[in-house]
């Protein structure tokens, strides 16, 4: 049974984490092909989000224990609720600079 | 293995990388952002090290607060970045310092590289006496107990360091408050933030402080995180910064460090001589001076970000003439 529960564990790791990899390297080529600042933010946000949530997600089963797991999805959190502040702030930037330029 | 191999030459190629773009970029903010991003990188080289203390308090200090610091200035030089930047030192000046450079690079190189066979160190002394002091992380040991002088004259400097920003005020402004420079509009999503993290980030960093004594983290990393929330504060308007002339505020600047000294004196009396703790009390005396050190380390980094006092002070010379202030009551 905890044999079968590792693996399952281990399979939800290595799934999750991938995936979570694939949405960084996606929002890091949208970072760097997309033409303009605002669908630039947009690529970067999936990877803040998508991409660290199924990282944080992948690394629960191997959490020693249930504080370690609340942490990682503190870490998730806060680093959601700062990506989404600091994307505003330079949508904002980049919206009022677009207009006038 | 071999992937912790490849993930630190990446690193490093990485860090190199940022620190040769940061040199070369021609505008001071794009240097400056440079900058942090070279600190943060930094700090996962120190992770790999297995320093995490250090790590922590190189995102913490310097990435983040010397990156706020470094930014407020490139905002301030910003008119006359153009004319600095077209000035260039003479031919002799340059070459002089690329030598310089080259030696320092050199000599670095040779220690670490050629290092003396057995390298020199002192961590089985440290770890040795940890069950002593009741402290289980041993930075922390060597900060507060091995290392005590060290620390307390580092907090010195860091007040120096303020009192350094605070003579660039003018003579009318002394005793007043620092004015953010930009005001974000009240309704924006900073002004949110800094309105949903305070809580969050007040709890981080005093457990930050607290798990310090068995686990990386202390004073300088808690305190660098609560003066974040302060700042955050600050910038945002939602609390103007104090006025520096005020006594409470002046009380808590030099708290850790006289609690630090009186500490220090104490053990003249009930331990060793200067800065040695009784045994039993060891770990609660390390807990306390501690806490106060990252009150006034909390306080001393939120000053220095937010800069000499730009306004004047509200109730001038109410301090030195107590007797007017006692008119103005009645």
């Amino acid at each position: 049974m905890s044999a079968l529960g590792n693996f399952a564990g281990g399979f939800v790791t290595v799934v999750a984490v991938t995936a979570g990899a694939f949405f960084f390297l996606a929002g890091t080529a949208g970072l760097l092909r997309f033409p303009d600042p605002l669908t630039r933010l947009h690529a970067l946000t999936k990877a803040d989000n998508l991409g660290l949530g199924l990282i944080v997600l992948g690394l629960l089963p191997r959490a020693t224990g249930w504080l370690d797991g609340l942490k990682l999805i503190a870490v998730w959190l806060l680093a959601q609720l700062v990506g989404a502040t600091v994307t505003q702030i330079i949508a904002r930037v980049a919206r009022r600079d677009g207009g006038t330029a | 293995m071999t992937v912790g191999f490849a993930f630190d030459a990446g690193l490093a190629v990485l860090v190199l990388g940022v620190a040769v773009w940061t040199i070369a970029a021609r505008a001071a903010f794009a240097a400056v952002v440079g900058f942090v991003t070279f600190g943060l990188l930094l700090a996962l080289v120190w992770v790999r090290l297995a320093a995490v203390d250090v790590a922590l308090t190189e995102a913490a200090i310097g990435s983040g607060v010397t990156g706020a610091v470094l930014i407020g200035a490139a905002a301030r030089l910003r008119p006359t970045e153009a004319a600095s930047a077209a000035e260039r030192p003479g031919a002799a000046m340059r070459l002089a310092a690329g030598a310089l450079s080259v030696l320092v690079a050199l000599a670095l190189a040779a220690l670490v590289l050629f290092p003396p066979d057995p390298a020199p160190t002192l961590a089985p002394q440290a770890a040795l006496h940890l069950a002593a002091l009741d402290v289980g992380n041993p930075v922390t040991a060597v900060l507060l107990a091995y290392r005590a002088v060290d620390t307390l004259l580092e907090k010195v400097v860091l007040l120096l360091a303020l009192l350094g920003v605070w003579s660039l005020a003018p003579d009318r402004f002394w005793g007043g408050a620092a004015v953010p420079a930009v005001r974000p509009d009240s309704g924006g999503a900073l002004v949110f933030l800094a309105r949903v993290l305070p809580p969050v980030g007040i709890v981080v960093g005093v457990y930050i402080l607290w798990v310090g004594a068995i686990a990386p983290g202390g004073a300088f990393q808690g305190g660098a995180i609560l003066a974040a929330m302060w700042i955050l504060s600050m910038m945002t308007g939602l609390t103007g910064a104090p006025e520096i002339g005020r006594l409470p505020l002046r009380l808590l600047l030099v708290a850790g460090p006289a609690a630090f000294l009186l500490v220090g004196l104490a053990g003249f009396a009930v331990a060793d001589g200067f800065l040695s703790y009784p045994a039993a009390i060891a770990k609660s005396l390390i807990i306390a001076i501690e806490a106060a050190l990252t009150l006034s380390i909390a306080v001393i980094l939120g000053l220095l970000v937010a800069g000499p006092p730009s306004r004047e002070p509200r109730h001038r010379d109410a301090g030195h003439r107590p007797a007017g202030h006692g008119e103005a009551g009645r």
